[in-house]
């Protein structure tokens, strides 16, 4: 268990108010006829599985009700960073 | 090291007091092998001890970072049963089924498998329709199942809530009789101690921190406990198959959750057989020890940390007490987690990848434990032969790119 800092409602809340979203900055490809079938597949089932710091989707679900980022280490469930969207994408993460 | 057990050796090692032998030896690692096994639970020692017995290749190592059977081969709720609804699944299960059926004797170990029958609980109608073709799929590909009602359930198991003055009342389940539970160390260690008898070096305290590949074909390991060469290497590292994947420069279709479970204190016998249910998401059975044990779901998140968050066990126990109203007042000894690698499709990855000599065993999410055997028992022929066993073969990790998945989410969707 642990808490979230909710970046739009500007509290820490408990984890059990925001549903886990997987695995943040995958993309949906641009133009999905022109891939093979490899890339598509690595969209659509491959997935990182970081032991570490990882980046991953909520849904404050019982909250705002909006999606957003949180960077997590998946070794001691410690909360690193929280963010929305619009802060924080693929090419500025840390 | 004692090679046989059987009742001569007990009567002696009783009557003289002898101390027994070490069922295992403590091995260093040599600098080459014909097979590494990454991951010393029970998958990876059953895999090891066919390959030995089945397909006489016994300079085998088995590399464990802990200790054998301590990951999530002793954190499972040792449920064992073949009632899958697809072909291919069902035929995976049931062919371990067959071998659990005969292993304390083949392995010369007991493992305590006892065949007290296994109730998947449906709760609406759909789950009801859900049941009845699963059972009519399992009769056609010769598993044992069969539906019963409500009524019949209650007189086999006369604790259970079947009021229908509940939030989910029971109406009926699958049974499947030759089902059942295992003692879950007791597998690991037989397998160990039985594909040590057969010349396979079982490796404890030994992390594999990288995997040496040349030329798209692997060549060894780097470890804790220094380098060893291998002709072929398979991985059966459940949770951390992402993890040994990256070593050798591949991604696995999976995600690591936490899954877990709890025991009570130990209790006389009042529970004779297992009972699941998917609806209301818990299972239970009665240990040989008398402690209830307890299984809940997966946390939706990613961990590596062996332990979920509390809602979920707060969850599971409030389903448990719906079917199961006397137990409210058992008081729980232990609660745990372990870390199971979930595939998309429910079923496992039993397959070749594009690093030549590289094999992963991996993808079993939280019901694993019931195909130990099968699981070692295909993965070993498939690694001798360089070619998938006719079982394993749609297993393949290319059915994520063909899109022939394997949708067990109906019996495989409940932890278990």
């Amino acid at each position: 268990m642990f808490l979230i800092d909710c970046p739009y409602c500007k509290e820490s809340r408990d984890q059990n108010e925001f549903a886990p979203a997987g695995e943040a900055f995958i993309a949906r490809p641009q133009n999905p006829e022109a891939l093979t079938d490899e890339q598509w597949a690595d969209y659509v089932f491959y997935r990182t599985n970081h032991k570490g710091d990882h980046w991953e989707q909520w849904v404050h679900t019982a909250g705002c009700r909006k999606y957003l980022l949180v960077k997590r280490s998946t070794i001691s469930h410690e909360v690193i960073q929280v963010s929305t969207f619009g802060e924080i994408n693929s090419e500025n993460i840390s | 090291m004692q090679k046989k057990y059987s009742w001569y050796s007990l009567l002696k090692a009783g009557l003289s007091n002898q101390e027994w032998d070490k069922a295992i030896p403590l091995c260093k690692p040599k600098s080459k092998y014909d097979v590494i096994i990454i991951g010393g639970g029970g998958h990876g020692l059953a895999t090891a001890y066919y390959l030995a017995k089945e397909c006489g290749i016994t300079n085998v190592a088995v590399v464990e970072k802990g200790y054998i059977g301590g990951g999530n081969t002793g954190r499972n709720t040792t449920i064992i049963r073949s009632n899958y609804l697809r072909d291919e699944a069902s035929s995976l299960y049931e062919h371990s089924m067959r071998l659990w059926e005969g292993l304390s004797e083949d392995l010369n170990f007991n493992v305590m498998f006892s065949q007290r029958g296994v109730y998947n609980l449906g709760h609406t109608l759909q789950d009801m329709r859900d049941i009845e073709r699963r059972v009519n799929a399992n009769v056609l590909n010769g598993v044992d199942a069969v539906v019963v009602d409500h009524k019949e359930i209650k007189e086999q198991i006369p604790i259970i809530n079947t009021s229908k003055n509940v939030r989910y009342p029971i109406m009926g389940a699958s049974f499947q009789a030759r089902a059942g539970v295992a003692r879950h160390d007791g597998v690991a260690w037989g397998f160990a101690r039985a594909a040590s008898n057969l010349g396979v070096d079982i490796i404890q305290n030994c992390e594999v921190i990288d995997i040496e590949v040349e030329e798209g074909r692997v060549k060894g390991v780097k470890t804790t406990q220094g380098d060893i060469l291998a002709d072929q290497i398979g991985c059966v590292s459940a949770g951390h198959s992402s993890v040994i994947a990256k070593m050798a420069g591949l991604r696995l279709p999976v995600e690591s959750h936490p899954l877990q479970a709890f025991v009570s204190e130990a209790m006389k016998p009042i529970l004779h057989t297992v009972v699941m249910s998917n609806a209301v998401h818990g299972y239970v059975s009665q240990s040989d020890k008398g402690d209830l044990v307890i299984g809940a779901g997966i946390d939706g998140y990613n961990s590596y940390a062996q332990r979920g968050s509390a809602k979920i066990v707060e969850h599971c126990a409030a389903a448990i007490l719906e079917l199961f109203p006397i137990f409210s007042r058992v008081r729980m000894n232990r609660q745990w987690g372990g870390i199971v690698d979930v595939c998309p499709d429910a079923c496992p990855v039993i397959s070749p990848t594009k690093v030549e000599g590289l094999y992963f065993n991996c993808g079993w999410g939280t019901g694993g434990f019931k195909a130990t055997p099968g699981s070692g028992n295909v993965f070993a022929h498939t690694i001798a032969q360089d070619k998938q066993h006719e079982l394993a073969v749609p297993f393949h990790i290319d059915r994520f790119t063909t899109g022939a998945l394997i949708d067990e989410h109906g019996a495989a969707g409940v932890a278990h």
